[in-house]
């Protein structure tokens, strides 16, 4: 077992390497730092000075890839790539392009987005799992039919709408709950509950019919046919056999989705006005400052990497068929 | 005429669709999935809804640069579409004006005969010969009517020549012929399809009429017709959500197959080229794309003529980044496939002949995969769409100067905290984009249910 997961984990090695140099190749060779600085100062009237000491400032005035002024490993070491790069990989991000610690920031904000994301999940998850499996039981009635058109018309509705309409609705037309802002503590609920509310109802479309096809998909197979040949009852076979065997998918599909709860959601956070790592995205998208973008982008991929190998782990736990070589 | 690149595909990408056709007509294998889907009452309804909007997205695609009174180039670019719809697109107002107004939407100070007073200023186009807000109402109905009129019209010279038609193949009389129709008993619902046509119609006819002399949807900020900005957005919508896919066909293709069926360390690679990149979260990889395309774009401003092409360009390369990231999901598929079809007898034979690999790929593997490919076109399609307007919304979408439901979004957001609030911006692309997108995601349903194998047997 450890031995799989231990090259499981290796396995990540090359694929955040490649991230890596991918970033690399966008943020310092398809424009160069003379360009972001040229952007930060302003196009036109701009002294090579001030370019210069924009540079030297956050450290892009070293070579991109080897140092010939350097000594000894210097050569190699002094140098963008390995500073701004090859740092990653021990999540040291170093400074944004403001001057604040990115990795502090980083560790600060991802609470408030875990705050949103984890509710979401498990309260979108119960829902839509409930309402699906009761959708199942009346399979081909009227109630079938009308509910996948439901879903379908939630589904094409934009997630924006949803936010819109739920401040709209809640915050500004019933006054319940304040439109936007956050709290430190417990005074952090009345800010929470409109986002979850929202990031449920419109999770829900999605969900229902992609839960829908699952169980209808295990309903046809032999086992159930086998339980209903006993004589177990329509409810044994659903919530007993059918619902058992549809967790194997849906807690590997839960697994991997948990590492990436902590990036938040970019839409959601700016709307509600919520500090996390989703608005903290956003604002550097805004401001243009591309160290907070890149150490996202490496946090992101390594966080996505990791509910991979969550995923194959869970996998091995609950399904014995699948054996560990 | 003047040929933008997303232009260029667009008309590529119906070209190859005629193609197809043409292709399809004279093979049952291909023929009998479309049929599956033009006899489904949800397909055909969908199709007809989806055919209005293609029919915009189409007549706004061929742009031509403008010239004025004295045949002078002015320098903007215009396309069929704006030549329609002269009359929305030139009747500018100050500023907010809500739909069907003849009163701008907020108050002013208005000089009238060296008397000022605070009243809502009369709008410059829409009913301004008009005594007041009673005589306008009238005038609307009229026109509303008149609009109705003409759509009902065109419908039922359509329904005639179907009529007509059926009648004739099926050497039934005319009578015979329309009462089978209206019974719904024709292999092809022409029944749904025509209510859906109907109602397509009078909407059509509707807006038209009214849209000329009023604003429809109202005017935004800058006193531009919500209803005309709503209209343009279509051709960016379907831009973004064909092209995307269209752009990054060809690698998913090579590189699918050629995982599949080389196998081996050419597989390897593929396989490590896809994971990479699927690895990075979607949104942050276009966040970071886009952010160094504007930087570039920025700094090599001469490469691009006038705004018109630099925002296109801009579309075009939003649609590549979202095809990149749309991409690994084809690929993954189309390596599943090449891998299976890569042992069948067939696909043998041609090996032990000695016929290069890729003719064996193009011409034993690619008829074979082109449902997935089918499929996952449609499929995406509506997601693609959606997309769009969230990431406009962040400013990480198509260029500001394009219309696109994300940016009327984006604009209308603001006007939120307003009190009286400003809505018919939100509600205009909330009906545009929802009508569209509900059309696709139920053709969608309908095609994937008519080309899946694995499905094509089950009774569902």
């Amino acid at each position: 077992m450890i031995a799989y997961i231990l090259r499981r984990a290796l396995y990540a090695i090359p694929i955040l390497i490649g991230v890596n140099l991918l970033t690399f190749w966008l943020f310092f060779v398809v424009n160069t730092p003379e360009d972001m600085a040229r952007m930060h100062l302003g196009m036109k009237r701009v002294t090579p000075e001030a370019v210069q000491s924009w540079k030297a400032e956050r450290g892009y005035d070293k070579p991109l890839l080897f140092n010939g002024e350097a000594a000894g490993l210097g050569t190699l070491s002094e140098t963008i790539f390995f500073e701004k790069s090859l740092k990653l990989f021990v999540f040291d991000f170093g400074r944004s392009d403001s001057g604040r610690d990115i990795g502090y920031d980083i560790s600060q904000r991802m609470w408030p987005s875990l705050a949103i994301a984890l509710p979401v999940l498990i309260m979108g998850l119960l829902t839509t799992i409930s309402i699906a499996l009761f959708i199942v039981l009346f399979r081909g009635s009227y109630i079938d039919i009308s509910a996948v058109v439901v879903a379908v018309a939630m589904m094409s509705i934009s997630g924006l709408f949803y936010i819109i309409g739920g401040q709209w609705l809640v915050g500004k037309l019933w006054h319940l709950v304040p439109i936007s802002g956050y709290d430190t503590g417990l005074d952090a609920v009345k800010f929470l509950v409109l986002p979850v509310i929202i990031g449920v109802i419109s999770g829900l479309g999605g969900g229902i019919r992609m839960y829908r096809t699952l169980f209808i998909e295990e309903i046809n197979k032999d086992y159930v046919r086998t339980a209903r040949a006993k004589g177990l009852s329509e409810n044994a076979v659903l919530f007993g056999h059918v619902l058992r065997n549809a967790m194997i998918p849906i807690l590997t599909m839960v697994v991997a989705a948990i590492p990436l709860l902590f990036i938040g959601s970019l839409v959601t956070e700016a709307f509600f006005g919520i500090p996390g790592l989703g608005s903290y995205t956003i604002d550097a998208i805004q401001t243009q400052d591309f160290a907070i973008v890149r150490a996202m982008v490496f946090l992101g991929s390594a966080l996505y990497i990791l509910g991979l190998l969550l995923t194959d782990i869970s996998y091995t736990l609950v399904d014995p068929r699948v054996r560990l070589s | 005429m003047l040929i933008l690149w997303t232009d260029a595909l667009i008309f590529l990408l119906v070209g190859l669709g005629l193609a197809y056709a043409l292709l399809a007509r004279g093979q049952e294998h291909m023929r009998a999935p479309w049929r599956k889907v033009v006899r489904s009452r949800v397909g055909l309804g969908a199709l007809v809804v989806l055919s209005f909007y293609i029919g915009i997205g189409l007549l706004d695609s061929i742009h031509y640069r403008a010239t004025d009174a004295k045949g002078v180039e002015s320098g903007e670019v215009h396309s069929v579409f704006d030549w329609l719809a002269e009359p929305l697109r030139t009747r500018q107002e100050k500023t907010y004006s809500a739909p069907l107004a003849i009163h701008l939407y907020a108050k002013e100070t208005i000089e009238e005969n060296g008397v000022s007073r605070r009243d809502y200023p009369r709008l410059e186009h829409a009913g301004a010969h008009l005594p007041d807000l009673a005589a306008a109402r009238a005038e609307q109905w009229r026109l509303a009517f008149i609009g109705l009129g003409w759509g009902l019209l065109i419908w039922l010279v359509l329904l005639g020549l179907l009529v007509v038609r059926l009648a004739f193949k099926q050497s039934l009389s005319l009578g015979q012929s329309l009462a089978q129709l209206a019974r719904g008993q024709c292999e092809i619902p022409w029944r749904t399809g025509l209510g859906v046509l109907l109602l397509m119609l009078l909407l059509s006819g509707l807006s038209w009429q009214l849209g000329q002399h009023y604003h429809l949807l109202g005017t935004d900020k800058v006193g531009e017709d919500v209803f005309y900005q709503a209209l343009k957005s279509i051709r960016t919508g379907l831009v973004i959500g064909t092209l995307t896919t269209l752009v990054m066909l060809p690698a998913a293709l090579l590189l699918g197959l050629m995982a599949g069926y080389f196998r081996g360390w050419i597989d390897d690679v593929i396989q490590y080229l896809y994971t990479t990149l699927n690895s990075i979260p979607g949104v942050l990889l276009i966040a970071a794309a886009v952010l160094m395309l504007n930087l570039y774009m920025d700094n090599h401003a001469d490469q691009f003529n006038s705004l018109v092409e630099r925002a296109d360009m801009r579309l075009l390369f939003l649609c590549l980044i979202l095809g990149i990231t749309s991409w690994t999901g084809l690929c993954r598929l189309l390596r599943g496939e090449a891998l299976k079809l890569r042992e069948l007898d067939y696909v043998q034979a041609a090996q032990a002949m000695g016929v290069n690999p890729f003719v064996i790929l193009w011409r034993h593997l690619l008829p074979n995969v082109s449902h997935i490919v089918l499929i996952t076109l449609v499929l995406d399609f509506s997601g693609l769409v959606l997309a769009e307007a969230v990431l406009s919304y962040v400013n990480i979408g198509v260029d500001p100067t394009t219309y696109s439901w994300g940016n009327m979004i984006n604009s209308a957001r603001l006007e939120m905290a307003r009190d009286p609030l400003v809505w018919w911006s939100l509600l205009a692309s909330l009906l545009f984009m929802f009508s569209l997108v509900l059309a696709a995601n139920l053709f969608a349903d309908v095609v994937r249910d008519a080309f899946d194998p694995r499905l094509r047997n089950e009774s569902r």
